[in-house]
């Protein structure tokens, strides 16, 4: 027998139920006066650099019903490509959001600012992108998938380049609708299926 | 600024299975194609960090949080803690845990939740906490009721408890439940059973912890959590295709 490899092995996931919003986002449950406020409502402070943006848009499943319970999570870099912690970071941009699928209508709104181009360590340039993770009733491990943004030159990300199915580059670039919105909607199956990730 | 070293890929074989038939609603919720798997990224190797400023003294106290210390929630009262670790082994200090759960009879405090078991009016249901540096952390709370959910015609929930941790990246963000040893409902419930590797199930059921526990006060459940590791290694700041 060789030596035993002394490496632990994550906790399995779960799925976050329908209640999730009670755990994450108590207000948004109804549930007032444990803390004072919603933790992460929104990934910026005034004051934050650089283009203010609105990102608009549902989850379907995969039924293309529009699903009203389902709990996301933003994180991104700053309108410089820093994320918090590095250095000369915009102290005005905490990066990190969570918002929900409305109950009644399913769709989601995150403002923030718009994020800069970020460098790999192999000193590739991924292009600007917002990191989003998914979780709800149904989805036994939460799902990660990203935003890019239509204006920008993609032709060197290496994310998207990695996409075999050029057609599905498209399911992660959100396109400003004509009240300067930009639409990203997430797809769990069916011709439109969001591209997900494993990083 | 902490370790930004690679993130260890995730073993997807210890995870549930994202489409299974028994647990409806993941038919129609499960992607049909295959994740694409790369390196992590900055983008994934950096996360959110909270600080202790942000944790109220009573957030992890679900029996007085609710009612901010001026009445008691009902049921069997339980301290629930263990140690957040990464896959290296190393403790992860200063991590946000948070929990919620259903009260002592199996309801939660919730619109979409119309058991027939009544609302405690002394609790809320959620509760938060920071890791200490040893990557310890405990919560006070009651322990949860099982109860009957829609999937198949009489499908029932193990009494649990739901855990949200970050990690200090948001590759490792990780959203889990803790059951407890000796529920028969554990080996019943098809929630569970989408974990298809039995002894990864058993790693999600806290054991009774007497030697923790309080007399005349309360029982102790240890649950330890594991989160992604990075990769320890000088040889990763090379160039493309060197």
């Amino acid at each position: 027998m060789p030596q035993p490899l002394d490496i632990l092995v994550e906790t399995p996931s779960q799925t976050a139920g329908p209640y999730v919003h009670i755990g994450c986002i108590p207000s948004f449950a109804g549930i007032d006066g444990i803390y004072p406020q919603d933790l992460a409502e929104s990934p910026i402070a005034d004051g934050a650099k650089g283009e203010i943006i609105t990102i608009s848009g549902s989850i379907y499943d995969g039924t293309g019903w529009a699903m009203r319970d389902a709990m996301f999570e933003s994180w991104q870099a700053d309108a410089a490509g820093r994320y918090p912690g590095m250095d000369g970071a915009d102290p005005k941009v905490s990066g990190f959001c969570r918002f929900a699928a409305d109950k009644d209508s399913g769709e989601y709104t995150l403002r923030t600012v718009k994020p800069g181009a970020v460098q790999t360590r192999q000193g590739q340039w991924m292009a600007p992108h917002i990191s989003i993770w998914i979780v709800a009733r149904g989805i036994n491990v939460g799902l990660s998938t990203r935003i890019y943004f239509a204006e920008d030159d993609h032709s060197a990300d290496p994310l998207l380049s990695r996409i075999e199915h050029r057609p599905r580059v498209d399911t992660l670039i959100a396109v400003k609708d004509d009240q300067g919105i930009y639409r990203q909607d997430f797809h769990l199956q069916g011709d439109l299926e969001t591209v997900f990730l494993d990083l | 600024m902490t370790d930004t070293a690679p993130l260890m890929p995730r073993r997807r074989e210890v995870h549930p299975d994202p489409y299974d038939p028994a647990y409806k609603t993941s038919v129609t919720r499960s992607p049909k194609l295959p994740l694409l798997a790369l390196e992590s990224t900055p983008t994934e190797e950096t996360g959110p960090l909270f600080t202790h400023d942000l944790i109220g003294p009573l957030d992890n106290n679900l029996i007085v949080n609710f009612t901010q210390g001026k009445g008691l929630a009902v049921g069997e009262r339980i301290r629930v803690h263990g140690k957040v670790m990464d896959e290296q082994g190393r403790p992860v200090p200063n991590t946000l845990v948070e929990i919620w759960q259903a009260n002592a009879g199996g309801r939660y405090r919730h619109i979409k939740d119309t058991y027939f078991a009544p609302l405690d009016p002394n609790f809320g249901g959620c509760g938060r906490t920071l890791t200490d540096e040893d990557g310890s952390y405990e919560f006070m709370t009651v322990r949860p009721g099982a109860y009957p959910w829609p999937n198949r015609a009489n499908d029932w929930r193990p009494m649990h408890i739901h855990f949200s941790i970050f990690g200090h990246a948001f590759g490792q963000r990780l959203i889990s439940q803790m059951y407890f040893e000796g529920d028969p409902l554990i080996a019943r419930c098809p929630i569970v059973e989408t974990i298809k590797d039995r002894s990864q199930i058993e790693r999600l059921v806290a054991p009774l912890d007497m030697q923790n526990s309080r007399g005349m006060d309360y029982l102790a459940y240890r649950f330890d959590i594991v989160l992604r590791g990075r990769r320890q290694t000088r040889f990763e700041n090379k160039l493309e295709g060197m």
